[in-house]
């Protein structure tokens, strides 16, 4: 096979362990190991620590275009988002029926409310509501995370997973760390070399590591690394860079993330899947491994909207961005009725003014399947762009 | 969320109502004057606020999500937000912040017509919502003054625990306290809390009696359109006060006499006479109709006999109560219990049990659009309470601030076949 099949082939596979809503790889991979697999949703958790107790960390991001609603609807008016329609959908559906548990991370009232709908709705498996403190001190926001993730263990623990030690943390936040290097250097790439690393793809892949347990999503990110950056078959093309912000949560659909490439935008930078990169930087590996986790969470993570920024300058981590990636321009694309997106809205927006950077907005569900509007939008904008850009 | 319209509605002016009316009268006086006399001010939210600290500390409160209330009754919100979307923020979000940013742009002019002074500090209490974390982000862009950031966490398995506990208090005493002390140049008084937290007991055990009023039958008040009259006080700037220790005892004489003379209770058409129904509400009312709301329910002799938007400000009929032994312990259990604070089962059990406590023939739930933290989820609560109470509930959609989701005829039509489908129920059981 060509380096070109090869990545083709490779991105099929990525392709299809993503399009299997049903999670036949964490059937399978449950079946192998008889160990525990407990899903969660966006944006982040610390999955080295249901590693290090043997259990398989699953990311959940809510459905696909074609998966049909039928009973989540009945839980959803029309006024929130998505996301928890499809969760619930794919919960009653018996597609989580491998799943142990659930994470349900502090990141919005929806996602909140979820976590005791949840309790209610499968009373079997555990329902741990991870509430991450918006207080960053170590003392007092890091002891009461300490205690939350103390509580996550041990809940773990009392399901038949393996106690949780300082050696098998240790472990599990070495392997993370080379997963999350892998993915920094793929953005990396992107950002040198758009054209290499088409985020259609890019994202099928790393949506494909949130299913797989570390010991092979890290392989495979290395091996989509490796083929991408060699292929010279593909060639830089008159595209305007863009950073895409606000899709943190509920996903955009994938035909979306093509529309705005075929558009003629590089997306140079991009909050999808963000788990994989929520952390900045390696985690030590010496020390209290669980307090290392708790430092990394306090003052390694991104800036992200469902985050308080307190003495900092609220923005000043896009202006960042943008510099980092060279972005031409920023796509706010935030899901419909996303509370912490688009209440950060004007206030990114601004950021990216003060940088000088032009933007614009558009909002999406997750099974959004139109996108004329979007493609003329985004096309008009990255034409104005690169009309700026060779004055 | 969060109740407390300053201008009663009833046409019967207690002396209780006169009395909150001269309560919030000098209150925005001293705010007005505060450019002049130095009064500090701090801005914060309904859920979790801290009020005593605050007055302990001779910091006047400001609630931005009574002001957005305020202005809708007022019909100023239609404008206001239609200034803030101008503005770049989005259709979809909640409308009391959207409201707040509209008037802020507009003057600051708050509910007496009279201009608020900008806050000296944004006390941040993250309290049951997420979006209040965003609003003050969006605020202290343009007011540049210190914010306090207290994290409350969720009761999510149904319980406080000592860990919650032990975070709120800690970040009291290293981020609150301090700042309150920077801005004043004052120290913590810890007496004078104390003291102030006495207060707040004493009125709260007279509003739950007020409260607790409407299991009678029939109910001497309106639990969910009067009781927002009634929870303004506690709920906003005068926890604590004498002046609420007297409301609250007014108030409890004026209804006591009620149950005496057998009398219903006040609509916006004066008096009820005859009790049709008597329905528990779950959710905020909408605002920029809420007379209007009102007296849908009340031409159908439909009496709301407990709420749980009566509960944003703290669920005192549970139990709880401000211990001056406790200052701050008791005030971190405070902000821990408000309602949008518990999850969705206690929310459910919470519910059932008014409807057998207070003798409810129903439920209704006014979801609104603005605010996911109420809303999400309702409908999963409306089929629970339903199975276990085995009492009907209804299901309405309006907003809190935007006049655009109040679709009178919609609504109406709505509420007159659910109180129909009541009445056939009772016409079926008792055939
Ligand atoms: S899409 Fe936004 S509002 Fe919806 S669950 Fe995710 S973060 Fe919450
Ligand atoms: S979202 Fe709800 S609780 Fe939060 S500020 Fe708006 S109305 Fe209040």
């Amino acid at each position: 096979m060509t380096p070109d099949q090869q990545r083709s082939a490779l991105v099929q596979r990525a392709d299809a362990i993503f399009r299997d809503q049903s999670l036949a790889a964490v059937g399978e991979w449950k079946a192998r190991t008889g160990g525990l697999a407990v899903g969660f949703l966006p944006i982040y958790v610390p999955r080295e620590l249901l590693h290090a107790q043997g259990v398989l960390p699953v990311g959940l991001m809510g459905g696909r275009p074609d998966l049909e609603i039928i009973k989540g609807d009945a839980y959803y008016q029309s006024y929130i988002c998505h996301l928890p329609r499809s969760t619930i959908e794919l919960g009653l559906n018996g597609s989580y029926d491998a799943l142990d548990g659930i994470v349900f991370p502090a990141i919005c009232d929806v996602i909140r409310n979820l976590s005791g709908m949840w309790q209610m709705l499968f009373p079997r498996v555990l329902v741990h509501y991870l509430d991450v403190p918006q207080n960053f001190d170590p003392a007092i926001g890091g002891a009461f995370y300490r205690r939350d993730l103390e509580g996550l263990a041990e809940a773990l623990a009392a399901r038949g997973a393996r106690r949780l030690t300082d050696d098998n943390l240790r472990q599990s936040i070495a392997l993370y760390n080379e997963d999350r290097r892998l993915v920094r250097e793929l953005y990396a790439l992107r950002r040198r070399e758009p054209w290499k690393v088409p985020t259609a793809e890019l994202y099928v892949v790393l949506r494909a590591g949130l299913l797989l347990p570390v010991e092979e999503s890290t392989p495979l990110f290395a091996e989509y690394l490796a083929l991408a950056a060699a292929d010279a078959s593909r060639r830089p093309q008159d595209q305007a860079r863009v950073l895409v912000a606000g899709s943190f949560c509920e996903q955009p659909p994938l035909g979306l993330i093509k529309t705005l490439e075929r558009a003629g935008c590089y997306i140079v930078d991009d909050d999808f899947v963000q788990v994989h990169r929520f952390l900045r930087s390696d985690i030590p590996t010496d020390g209290d491994p669980l307090q290392r986790l708790v430092e990394a969470f306090l003052t390694d993570a991104v800036a992200s909207p469902t985050r308080y920024i307190g003495d900092g300058v609220k923005g000043a981590d896009l202006e960042r961005r943008l510099a980092e990636s060279g972005a031409e321009g920023v796509l706010f694309c935030a899901p419909s009725f996303c509370d912490p997106a688009l209440l950060d809205q004007p206030m990114a927006a601004r950021a990216a003014e003060r940088a000088g950077i032009p933007w614009t907005a558009f909002k999406y569900a997750e099974n959004s399947a139109q996108f004329q509007v979007i493609r003329e939008q985004a096309g008009t904008f990255a034409d104005s762009i690169k009309l700026w850009s060779g004055a | 969320m969060s109740p407390a319209p300053t201008t009663p509605t009833p046409a019967q002016k207690d002396s209780s109502q006169v009395r909150q009316k001269e309560m919030i009268a000098r209150h925005f006086d001293r705010l007005a004057d505060a450019p002049g006399t130095g009064a500090r001010s701090a801005y914060t939210f309904v859920p979790g606020n801290l009020t005593e600290l605050l007055l302990s500390f001779d910091v006047l409160p400001v609630l931005p999500e009574i002001n957005a209330l305020q202005s809708a009754m007022r019909g100023k919100t239609a404008e206001y937000i239609a200034m803030a979307e101008k503005l770049g923020h989005s259709e979809d979000v909640c409308t009391y912040v959207k409201s707040d940013v509209g008037m802020m742009k507009s003057g600051n002019v708050g509910p007496t017509g009279q201009r608020l002074p900008s806050p000296d500090l944004l006390l941040l209490s993250y309290t049951g919502c997420f979006t209040f974390m965003k609003w003050f982000e969006l605020l202290r862009e343009e007011y540049h003054c210190p914010v306090a950031m207290l994290h409350v966490p969720y009761q999510a398995d149904g319980r406080i625990t000592d860990a919650m506990r032990a975070y709120v208090v800690e970040q009291l005493r290293t981020e609150v306290i301090p700042k309150l002390e920077a801005i004043t140049g004052r120290a913590y008084d810890e007496d004078r809390l104390k003291a102030l937290l006495a207060q707040s007991a004493r009125a709260e055990d007279d509003l739950v009696w007020v409260l607790q009023s409407a299991r009678h039958v029939p109910s001497p008040i309106d639990a969910y359109f009067g009781a927002v009259y009634y929870v303004g006080p506690i709920f906003s700037a005068f926890r604590g006060t004498e002046d609420a220790v007297h409301y609250y005892r007014e108030l409890r004489e004026e209804i006591e006499e009620r149950i005496r003379l057998g009398k219903g209770p006040v609509t916006p058409d004066g008096e009820m006479d005859r009790e049709r129904f008597r329905v528990v509400v779950e959710g905020p009312p909408n605002w920029t109709s809420f007379r209007q709301f009102w007296k849908m329910f009340a031409d159908e002799g439909a009496v709301a006999v407990a709420s749980t938007y009566s509960k944003v400000g703290g669920v005192y009929d549970l139990g709880f109560r401000h211990d001056p032994d406790h200052p701050l312990e008791t005030l971190a259990e405070y902000c821990l219990g408000c309602y949008t604070n518990l999850n969705l089962p206690t929310r459910i059990d919470l519910l059932t049990r008014y409807l057998s406590e207070y003798l409810a023939d129903g439920f209704l739930i006014n979801s609104v659009k603005s605010c996911n933290s109420f809303s999400a989820g309702q409908l999963h609560i409306l089929r629970e309470v339903e199975a276990r109470s085995g009492r009907p509930g209804g299901f309405i959609e309006s907003d809190l601030v935007d006049p655009r989701y109040f679709s009178a005829a919609n609504i109406k039509n709505r509420l007159e076949s659910y109180f129909q489908m009541l009445d056939q129920k009772r016409l079926g059981a008792a055939s």
